[in-house]
């Protein structure tokens, strides 16, 4: 009687210790994708955007290519190459901010100053700054990144050296040995060996950069934009970044030899190298075969 | 005495279901079997590496495209197997995931790792590659990778299968799988895939081929049994 009642509680006492661990798994939970947000401020020198003002700015100059939904889908977007920005994927090429990040806001409002040389992608210096910031504001309302994620740290670009011609020599050994003219070809014309196999992120056929074209390449003609395009990559075309394997002392080099590239266009970089007899015949080398292959136009 | 044996008793019961919830997972069960296909793959075409003369010289006969790899028996390679529902995530292992550049090659074709597990890229060969993946929920990201230069080291924080491609060598194209749990397998050359260390419960088990896209199958484990699934894709002569 007391014996079997005591038996019958130790096994009920056991049976309750044993039961959690035959409860069935739990299902994953699936956190909601985050959405997008309605206002968006940009922070641009002295100037603070705001989205609300930016909105009816896009759709009286931007929809007609980047579409109403800012996915690059608009009306014209079918007749044009390279296509519009997508906004809504936020992938940018003109960035100071590593590669996989988000650019910042004045990355964004100097590609609106800008605009994108040899696309259809027009320069809006015609708006005020005001109006631009107020664009780039709007412009980040398409994505959920802008709310999930910050922009990168932007790079450290320092002071550039002096300019001498062994540091031109520097950068023409780097762009042999990082193998640059596999896309941009020995003269940097866009013509090297995988130059016509190039897709971007959307497999969209892409050339690459013709450095004999203009000097006016599209993320800026400075040097430090020179020097930002290789060391950040241009994100959703087939330009890596470099910055894991390139020095900044050498990114110098690699910037001035880059110049001399650019025969077409005066620079100081190119006079020093004329100055040589190697650079003098190397240039006028170039100048007689005319080539035009890369993306850009042959002046 | 009697009480004294059923107070013994008690304890054991107790010692019992105590040791059965203190200790880690017990093994549980297993799902495998394979994956196969029906109908006719397209043919693979070799691949020119003539433009890449390092890489080509590796070779006595040219290499094939990857995207439909098969074995005897119909049997389907690279296909990744895995938990898609039913099983909570798991913490990344402490490991890398090391994915190679050799030979003008993708090793493994497919790579299948976990959410912030630590993806590591080396670069084998003579040339320099650009590794480029291509998500669409994860961030893109191009980095080139010299020859000589030390391993890349990234991470994934969300689950997604996405391509890889080298824009050098158009031809190098791969896939990684960044899975929420540990219950994963990529198939072989002879197509089977094991999946084990399950607790009870109801799965959803899905398999991917970059090809033939996806299908799930649900398999519900009671105890330690193994649980055959089998995975048939439908190939496309195309």
């Amino acid at each position: 009687m007391r014996n079997t009642q005591f038996v019958r509680f130790c096994l009920f006492v056991a049976s309750v210790l044993i039961l959690p661990s035959v409860l069935p798994a739990q299902l994953n939970d699936q956190a909601p994708a985050a959405k997008p947000s309605k206002h968006m401020e940009s922070h641009v020198g002295d100037l603070t955007g705001h989205s609300e003002a930016g909105a009816q700015l896009y759709y009286r100059y931007c929809w007609g290519c980047h579409g109403a939904r800012g996915d690059g889908n608009g009306e014209n977007a079918p007749y044009i190459n390279p296509q519009p920005r997508n906004f809504v994927a936020a992938i940018f090429k003109c960035r100071s901010t590593p590669t996989g990040t988000l650019p910042l806001d004045s990355d964004l409002y100097n590609s609106l100053m800008r605009g994108f040389n040899f696309t259809n992608m027009p320069s809006w210096i015609a708006l005020n700054a005001q109006d631009r910031a107020n664009l780039v504001a709007f412009i980040k309302t398409f994505s959920a990144r802008w709310v999930t994620e910050k922009p990168g740290d932007p790079i450290q670009i320092p002071a550039e050296p002096k300019l001498t011609v062994d540091s031109i020599k520097h950068g023409g050994e780097l762009f042999q040995k990082l193998e640059c003219w596999k896309c941009h070809g020995q003269e940097g014309r866009g013509d090297g060996p995988s130059a016509s196999t190039l897709t971007d992120s959307n497999d969209q056929p892409i050339r690459p950069y013709n450095f004999t074209s203009d000097n006016r390449s599209k993320c800026g003609k400075t040097n430090q934009d020179l020097y930002r395009i290789f060391m950040t990559g241009l994100d959703g075309t087939p330009m890596p970044s470099f910055a894991d394997v390139v020095k900044p002392g050498d990114a110098w080099d690699l910037v001035h030899y880059l110049r001399t590239l650019q025969y077409n266009n005066p620079s100081p970089e190119l006079a020093l190298w004329m100055s040589t007899p190697e650079g003098k015949a190397i240039v006028e080398a170039k100048k007689v075969e005319n080539t035009n292959t890369g993306s850009g136009v042959q002046p | 005495m009697e009480t004294k044996q059923v107070v013994l008793a008690g304890i054991a019961m107790l010692a019992a279901s105590a040791v059965a919830m203190a200790g880690p997972t017990p093994a549980g069960g297993t799902i495998s079997g394979k994956v196969t296909y029906e109908g006719t793959p397209a043919k693979m075409k070799p691949i020119d590496m003539s433009k890449e003369p390092s890489c080509a010289k590796m070779y006595t006969t040219p290499q094939l495209n990857e995207t439909v790899v098969t074995g005897p028996g119909n049997t389907l390679e690279n296909v990744v197997v895995f938990i898609s529902a039913g099983a909570p995530d798991d913490a990344a292992p402490s490991t890398a995931a090391v994915f190679n550049q050799k030979g003008c090659r993708y090793i493994p074709h497919v790579l299948a790792f976990q959410v912030n597990q630590e993806l590591k890229i080396v670069n084998s060969d003579q040339t320099s590659h650009n590794i480029h993946p291509l998500p669409k929920l994860n961030r893109e990201w191009n980095k080139s990778q010299p020859p000589g230069t030390p391993p890349i080291s990234e991470k994934y924080d969300k689950a997604e299968i996405f391509p890889v491609k080298c824009n050098v060598h158009p031809w190098m194209h791969g896939n990684f799988a960044v899975l929420k749990n540990s219950h994963y397998a990529v198939t072989g050359d002879g197509g089977t895939f094991t999946l084990p260390n399950l607790p009870p419960g109801k799965y959803t088990v899905t398999a991917w081929h970059e090809s033939y896209g996806d299908q799930s199958q649900e398999v519900t484990i009671t105890g330690s049994e193994t649980k055959p699934v089998n995975f048939v894709f439908k190939a496309k002569p195309y």
